[in-house]
């Protein structure tokens, strides 16, 4: 595996320099037959019984490289999560990189070694790629783009719909990690115990669904974190979320960044956790077999949902003084305040 | 205003220390509290230390925190 | 905290008649709102916000004026993320930014510094607002850009200090203050004793208190307290970091490079001597004195910021709120800041029933 010393034009050109880039690192790194034809679409075999699951996502995150992941990880775990969130079992992928004129060839490794091993990690296979190369200034070093194509077996059907009052509110790990990482690294703050949570969910909702409990909907607490999903899940399902602060898995590190900056974990992204919406009586069954995968040794029931009240607020959090607060959702970026 | 937190200071030298929350450290000006030592706490706000934390009222808000968080577990 | 409540509640069982405390301290506005507290006070208890929010409380023109030098390439304006969505005449500064203009945010004013120092064709001019807890933070970075050579760093001053506007609450006639739960975090730069004048000269007290909850709920009580004993006196019950005296060195500091000024509040007018005006002999560092165009500054029709502020009425008596005026789309300075009253209100107090009347 080679990479140049440093992205030129010429290497999104389409001619010499690209044929080397792909032959030279893509391919070595993401291993596998239908990449290593280099046509211009992958044909792929017969899909699997069941419904085809199609995601997409595009990837800016600064830093490209961050304690836990980059840009390359990161974009592989997005995509199969996305899939995984919607019962469906992840196969292809497809990831285009936008780079930058000079960026590090070095970095660039870093990154396409890091969406290999997720893509490993997640038994996803990379089936088609594309690279193209923007002049200096005009992007922040790399972008990814991908999309993910999965499939949800016959008789699983999750849906925000089947949600009701008196569900149960499990998530997989500790919330925030991956924001905090981001924003520890932006404004200068050291925490040696802090890393993303950037993984790949397949697996743990595969154990979590076959344990036999009636999981009504999955969703990943990524950009807006934790209020978001609880609110597009209210908005949705027509019930009232119901958070308790003290039960909600938090670091001692993302408190940390948090009160530092001002700001609130449940906003912060994830790249790694679940939120699993529950039947009431099979919440333990659910909490167990997350907890017995290694991905989810940090789970933790956090809520349920009631019956929404007209008027009243969609989502509050019982805090720990036993006061009652709403949970609004973001208006615009998060940023550290003085006030 | 104004968002202060209480940090453990780690490091010290002159005006320049490296203070710590949960595990978190970020560089701050110690200018204006010139007899805190390392292991003191001090409250910063924007990079700067204003102020040291007395430890044995800290401690008494620990304890009122403390048994309310227990009680509130009663609940 | 469960103790705390029970006392407060059997303190206020005693009071002859309802007392309106007032909290001047948007972070108190903010842990009020977070812990969900008010809905936990007792009904002879009425807490309200005062202009304790500093976003909330700069006029409309500094805004423009900032928005005005942000407009020059050579400059690049360095801000507390608290501004960025503040609206101004025109747009906020994230506007302005998505537009071109430079501008970035910053943690502290020292990160401000180490811009300026590496980027030496740019004058970085930083947003000087706050109140005393962050004044000396901002002399702080001025005295190093002195002692280094930094002679692209200035500021633009928009500090402002309690007491005067404190005096102007205890006079107004429309308000009925028995009482003030005292800035925790300014008190540890000034001192609480600096609050004295309120029992001395108005008969009105008032107690330090910090932001947890359990911070929080033991300020109202000795408050509450103070209102069954007919007393008027200044307590602390934030000993751990506040003192009688306060932070000696950091008030020398901030009096080398600042001077009283008269200052415009939003809600207010002119407070004489509540504001910081640097001294003449930094004058090299004083972004105010930069000729730009500024347009005449536009309060938005119909916005009550101004009453919301005086603690004369609660945000859903303002014609825009909820109406046009919302966290997302906020018209006037009080939404912006998540300290700001409107906006704690709106995301917090909206649904309680019977809140604040």
């Amino acid at each position: 595996m080679k990479a140049p010393d440093r992205v030129l034009l010429a290497h999104g050109g389409g001619g010499h320099l690209t044929r080397r880039l792909v032959e030279e690192l893509f391919l070595p790194a993401l291993q596998n037959p239908h990449l290593a034809t280099l046509t211009d679409a992958a044909v792929l075999p017969e899909m699997p019984p069941g419904r085809p699951a199609l995601t997409t996502d595009a990837f800016v995150v600064d830093p490209p490289v961050f304690a836990g992941g980059d840009i390359g990880s990161l974009s592989i775990c997005g995509t199969v999560n996305d899939l995984a969130m919607s019962g469906a079992r992840p196969l292809w992928l497809t990831w285009a990189l936008i780079l930058e004129e000079g960026v590090d060839g070095a970095l660039l490794e870093t990154c396409v070694r890091g969406a290999a091993r997720a893509a490993e990690d997640a038994g996803v296979t990379v089936v088609a790629g594309d690279t193209k190369v923007v002049p200096r200034g005009k992007g922040d070093r790399l972008f990814a783009v991908t999309a993910g194509l999965g499939v949800v077996p016959p008789g699983r059907d999750l849906s925000d719909d089947h949600i009701e009052p008196g569900d149960v509110i499990l998530v997989s790990g500790s919330i925030g990690d991956h924001g905090a990482t981001v924003l520890a690294h932006r404004h200068d703050l050291l925490a040696s115990g802090l890393k993303s949570d950037c993984a790949p969910l397949a697996g743990l909702v595969e154990t979590l669904l076959e344990s036999g409990a009636t999981v009504r909907a999955l969703h990943d607490p990524t950009r807006g974190g934790v209020v978001t999903v609880c609110h597009e899940v209210a908005g949705r399902s027509g019930a009232k979320v119901v958070l308790e602060e003290k039960a909600v898995p938090i670091r001692r590190e993302v408190a940390g960044v948090c009160d530092l900056l001002g700001l609130d974990p449940l906003a912060l992204a994830c790249e790694g956790r679940a939120l699993v919406w529950v039947a009431a009586e099979d919440a333990e069954r659910a909490l167990n077999a997350m907890q017995s995968h290694h991905l989810g040794t940090g789970s933790a029931i956090i809520g349920r949902m009631d019956a929404a009240v007209s008027g009243a607020p969609p989502v509050v959090m019982k805090t720990r003084v036993g006061g009652e607060r709403p949970l609004d959702l973001l208006s615009g970026l998060d940023l550290p305040r003085i006030c | 205003m104004c968002l202060a937190i209480p940090m453990v200071l780690v490091e010290r030298n002159e005006f320049e220390g490296v203070a710590e929350i949960d595990g978190v450290q970020r560089r701050i000006s110690v200018m204006y509290v010139p007899e805190a030592e390392i292991g003191d706490f001090v409250l910063v706000h924007a990079g700067y230390a204003i102020g040291q934390v007395d430890a044995d009222e800290a401690a008494k808000t620990l304890e009122l925190l403390r048994e309310y968080s227990d009680s509130m577990a009663e609940l | 905290m469960a103790g705390i409540l029970d006392q407060l509640r059997e303190a206020a069982e005693k009071l002859e008649r309802r007392v309106t405390l007032m909290e001047v301290c948007g972070t108190h506005t903010h842990s009020v709102a977070g812990a969900g507290l008010r809905r936990l006070m007792p009904q002879k208890v009425r807490l309200i916000s005062g202009p304790g929010c500093p976003v909330c409380v700069t006029p409309v023109d500094y805004l423009d004026r900032a928005l005005a030098l942000a407009a020059i390439p050579e400059n690049l304006i360095c801000t507390f993320g608290d501004l960025m969505r503040v609206p101004s005449s025109t747009v906020s500064l994230e506007h302005a930014r998505a537009e071109g203009a430079r501008v970035e945010v910053v943690y502290s004013p020292r990160d401000a510094l180490d811009i300026a120092r590496a980027r030496p064709d740019q004058k970085v001019i930083f947003l000087s607002v706050g109140f005393e807890t962050t004044v000396p933070t901002i002399a702080g970075a001025l005295a190093e850009a002195e002692a280094d050579g930094v002679p692209n760093f200035l500021i633009l001053p928009g500090n402002k200090t309690m007491p005067q506007v404190m005096r102007v609450l205890v006079d107004d006639p429309e308000l009925d203050v028995d009482g003030f739960l005292l800035p925790g975090h300014v008190s540890v730069i000034t001192g609480w004793k600096l609050f004295q004048f309120l029992a001395d000269d108005f008969n009105v007290s008032g107690v330090v208190a910090g932001f947890l909850p359990t911070d929080v709920a033991q300020g109202v009580l000795a408050l509450v307290r103070q209102a069954v004993e007919g007393k008027a006196e200044i307590g602390n019950v934030y000993g751990r970091v506040v003192t009688a005296e306060g932070n000696t060195r950091a008030r020398e500091l901030v009096d080398r490079f600042f001077q009283p000024s008269d200052e415009v509040w939003r809600g207010f007018g002119t407070v004489p001597g509540s504001g910081l005006g640097l001294r003449p002999e930094y004058d090299h560092r004083n972004a105010a004195l930069i000729e730009v165009t500024v347009p005449p500054p536009a309060e938005p029709v119909g916005c009550r910021c101004g009453d919301v502020l005086r603690g004369v009425i609660d945000p859903p008596e303002c014609p825009l709120f909820d109406s046009g005026c919302d966290p997302d789309t906020p018209i006037g300075a009080c939404m912006v800041s998540s300290e700001g009253t409107c906006a704690a209100w709106y995301r917090h107090e909206r649904w309680a029933e019977g809140a604040g009347s």
